[in-house]
């Protein structure tokens, strides 16, 4: 090692110390499929391209700012048209472009070809959250922000997010694909605009309300992919990422055989008497995974846009049908949206149980306000 | 004796401006109507300056530290909305207000009472806009480009926001009709459309492009409008409706006014290089067709900025070639100015220096934008910093420049001073360096996937992050020099020359700094 490069080293070592997780990612990653190798190489030739173009045509001022300046004496000339070097540059750009189209056009054909697929992937977006459907094995889940981040990514929450696992990159359920099958996913949204997107798949496309859009990938190495929203959704636009873990098909298919278990186990739980303590314990976690960036942990929510729970007329007295109603179904024309789909009949009660009875809203302890997984059921 | 005060008469009493605010309030004079949009649109960009450094310092490091969410997705779309429609625009048409009635040897503009009100709608519009800030809900938080469904959910600024783009519409309209009326009719004998100057030749067809988007936007929030509160449903799947249509909608619009930032910065360049070259601007004709083709193919292009919403294989591939091809034109128009200096005699007075920063910097916005029209790889890039950074390149080094350029180079004519040119240089140097510091490692950011318009980020972002943090205060800060030098050159300063630079050609330079109240009262002949 000569003395640069290890002064080189230390000063690395030193910046690299002091932002612990950070690094200094400069380019595109090259990713995980054919697809996302291909444009990888098509963005390196077209940044080359321009900064090939770049370096000539600044080369050519710099040269002309250092040495055609009155402080040195250059006389003008006064040249001003020539149509043979007006055609030679347009010409030259527009073969250059026509040589980049060609590829472009090739690969945005083959990117768009999600047909043959092995498998199918429904992937739904919500404000702010992914739900993950596989169509040919029953199995369905949602993917939330992990809890880690969320306590951390609160305003002055004091954690700091470099020693958060994946901090705003990891949820609680990844959707989980074999790796070297063709996989095409079919991308929709219940309320607002999302786009999926994980850097190493490649492909980025949005999942529009009352529209389906297709796209595919065939993942070659197992391995945890990650990336984010990329279309504005709202408050929570940064905090519903996308995790992507590809498995060998053994491995999967175990996954997939595991999954069908736990939904079995799931129903069963919601047919028994919850006590009181329960469904505060389980509504709070509820709560605070699907409702609190909206109304917020302390439930006083966000004036003019969304309403506060505290002491609300929905929260207390005799309204438990509307509450229960209102959770289930949404309310139209405004960003409440139906949880009857994303929640089972106990986490609705859990929920519903605690909203009625945290903040003070149920001060008298009336055992009225507790709400049972039976009474959500009738509700359906 | 007699002529004398007779003259003397007319000039105070008749022809002169009304004393005090009044004067403002009911002028029709194209001087006093452009210095008004030029202030209105220096205060509007600290106003939306304000508004990035909070986006800056929230960002400034992972984990959120000032602002809620919320408020953040406010400032993102409210420093969009200002520095567009409050910044931009109307630095555009006051320049456009001063100098095109000069340019083309005319008294004043051809329409100036439509003038005055043009102008004065856009403070009441603004004020419509930031008051949105302080309703119930807060400001528009769905972006500027007010995508439904999620601008549907807006609350109490929702109809605020769709009026005040309507009155900022009207007034594009009517300031470009007047710039067209003015263009057509009033030009000196003897100048010829392909005589005019390009400053005057960019603002024609930027003209166009206005009446021919705006009420394309005005019909795309008033849809907004009757689906939100009349139950209609233009944008609703559920109801039949379509919310992509809006963003077809919206584009048709939004390429063209791409331009509109750009066109006129076109032209100031334009006037600019050939002065401190003291040379002639190389290929007139092939700028002006090449600005025509510019404006022509930013009617076909919209979709390049949708590419993510599921389009039909055969429309990606149509707007990924039309997209390409605006790179000719783009090119030859840089090819032009790089001529037009090659083998002259440059000096480097501040105007020049931000020209030439502007051809740099826009050059590379540029070169960025080709990367992006590439379809397979915008979806990679597609809603990321990299897309953040290349349209921060052509509009802050790019049309902010273009604008501090021309305010540079006609100060003096327009104050009849000499503004500090120590300062002028210290004013570029500083907005270069921290320009580059504040957006380039943006790239960096884009490319390593961070995706735009959020609040927090993970933590391999930090480090590009807190830079572009550092250059955003930099830059922000050293635009208070830029009001420094203004009011210094207003208040007093070395007598300019009539001439004021030593390579300057064109009318503007034959009247007196500061020119007469009204410009030409005699038309001059040109040959």
């Amino acid at each position: 090692m000569t003395k640069f490069t290890k002064v080189v080293a230390v000063i690395f070592g030193l910046i690299t110390a002091a932002t612990a997780q950070a690094d200094w990612t400069m380019n595109m990653r090259k990713g995980a499929t054919d697809i996302s190798h291909d444009i990888f190489d098509l963005h390196m030739i077209v940044l080359w391209v321009c900064v090939a173009i770049g370096v000539l045509v600044f080369g050519v001022m710099i040269w002309s700012m250092i040495y055609h300046r009155k402080s040195r004496g250059y006389e003008a000339s006064d040249f001003h048209e020539s149509t043979l070097v007006e055609i030679v540059w347009t010409v030259i750009p527009a073969v250059i472009l026509i040589l980049l189209a060609i590829p472009a056009g090739k690969m945005l054909i083959d990117i768009e070809d999600s047909s043959n697929s092995d498998m199918t992937v429904k992937v739904t977006g919500y404000q702010w959250k992914w739900e993950y459907e596989y169509p040919e094995e029953g199995i369905s889940f949602f993917s939330n922000l992990a809890a880690s981040s969320r306590e951390a990514a609160g305003l002055k929450a004091g954690v700091n997010p470099a020693t958060v696992d994946h901090y705003l990159l990891e949820v609680d359920n990844p959707l989980v694909l074999p790796v070297g099958k063709k996989v095409r996913f079919l991308l929709t949204s219940n309320d607002v605009n999302h786009a999926w997107w994980t850097p190493d798949l490649a492909i980025k496309k949005d999942a529009i309300p009352g529209f389906i859009n297709d796209m595919w990938a065939t993942i070659n190495e197992p391995g945890i992919y990650r990336g984010q929203c990329a279309e504005l959704c709202g408050r929570d636009h940064g905090f519903m990422p996308v995790v992507v873990v590809a498995k060998t098909q053994e491995d999967y298919d175990a996954w997939v055989a595991e999954q069908k278990g736990a939904a079995a186990a799931k129903a069963e739980e919601a047919d028994k008497e919850w006590s009181k303590e329960e469904l505060m314990t389980k509504g709070e976690e509820v709560y605070n995974t699907s409702c609190a960036s909206c109304h917020l942990q302390t439930g006083e929510g966000i004036p003019g846009v969304f309403p506060s729970l505290i002491g609300s007329p929905l929260t207390i007295g005799d309204s438990i049908d509307e509450h229960i109603d209102v959770v289930l179904n949404g309310k139209s024309g405004t960003a409440m949206q139906a949880f009857g789909n994303q929640l089972d009949d106990a986490e609705l009660a859990a929920v519903i149980t605690y909203e009625r009875n945290a903040w003070g809203n149920n001060a008298d302890g009336d055992d009225k306000q507790i709400v049972q997984p039976s009474m959500i059921k009738a509700k359906r | 004796m007699n002529a004398h005060a007779v003259d003397a008469h007319d000039d105070h009493d008749h022809h002169g401006p009304d004393k005090g605010l009044m004067r403002w309030v009911r002028t029709t004079n194209h001087k006093d109507i452009g210095t008004l949009y030029l202030l209105f649109s220096l205060l509007m960009f600290f106003v939306g300056g304000a508004m990035a450094l909070v986006i800056r310092a929230e960002l400034f490091q992972p984990g959120l530290q000032f602002v809620d969410p919320n408020f953040f997705n406010q400032m993102t779309t409210m420093h969009a909305l200002i520095m567009i429609f409050g910044v931009v625009m109307p630095a555009f048409v006051g320049l456009a207000n001063w100098m095109l009635p000069i340019m083309v040897g005319a008294p004043d503009m051809a329409l100036p009472r439509m003038n005055n009100f043009s102008f004065w709608i856009l403070p009441f519009a603004a004020t419509m806009l930031i008051g949105t800030l302080f309703v119930e809900g807060g400001g528009p938080a769905a972006g500027w480009t007010m995508y439904p469904p999620l601008v549907l959910q807006g609350g109490k600024s929702f109809p605020m926001l769709i009026f005040s783009v309507h009155l900022l519409g009207i007034s594009s309209i009517m300031g470009a009709i007047n710039i067209v009326a003015t263009i057509m009719n009033l030009r000196a004998p003897g100048m010829t459309y392909m005589k005019m100057p390009l400053f005057v030749w960019t603002w024609f067809i930027t003209a166009y492009l206005l009446i021919a988007t705006m009420p394309v936007l005005a019909g795309a929030v008033t849809m907004l409008l009757t689906d939100k509160y009349f139950a209609t449903s233009f944008f609703s799947a559920a109801g039949g409706g379509d919310p992509v249509m809006f963003q077809h909608i919206f584009w048709f619009f939004g390429h063209p006014e791409v331009y509109i930032l750009i066109l006129p910065a076109f032209g100031i360049v334009s006037q600019i290089i050939p002065t401190f070259a003291r040379k002639p601007l190389f290929g007139y004709a092939s700028m002006v067709y090449a600005t025509a083709s510019i404006a022509f193919l930013s009617f076909i292009v919209w979709a390049h900025h949708m590419f993510t919403v599921g389009m039909p294989v055969v429309g990606e591939l149509f707007f990924m070639m039309a997209t390409m091809l605006i790179a000719v034109p783009t090119g030859v128009k840089v090819f032009n100015w790089v001529s037009t200096m090659w083998r002259g005699s440059m000096t480097f007075e501040t105007p020049m220096l931000f020209a030439i920063g502007f051809v740099i910097m826009f050059t590379i916005g540029g070169l960025s934008g080709l990367m992006l029209a590439m379809t397979p790889i915008d979806f990679q890039y597609h809603d990321t910093y990299f897309v953040v950074a290349h349209f921060h390149y052509v509009l802050v080094p790019g049309a902010v420049f273009s604008i501090v350029a021309a305010v540079y180079y006609w100060l003096p004519k327009w104050t009849g001073h000499m503004y500090d040119e120590k300062l002028g240089r210290l004013h570029f140097w500083l907005s270069t360096i921290f320009v580059n510091v504040l957006f380039w490692p943006q790239h960096y950011l884009g490319l390593a996937g961070m995706p735009r318009r959020i609040p927090d980020y993970a933590v391999q972002f930090a480090d590009f992050n807190m830079i572009s943090s550092i250059g955003a205060f930099g830059f922000g800060l050293s635009q208070l020099l830029f009001v420094v030098v203004v009011f210094k050159a207003i208040r007093g300063g070395q007598q300019a020359t009539d001439q004021v630079w030593e390579g300057a050609e064109g009318l503007e330079w034959t009247l007196s700094s500061p020119p007469p109240y009204h410009s030409f009262s005699v038309q001059p002949e040109i040959k």
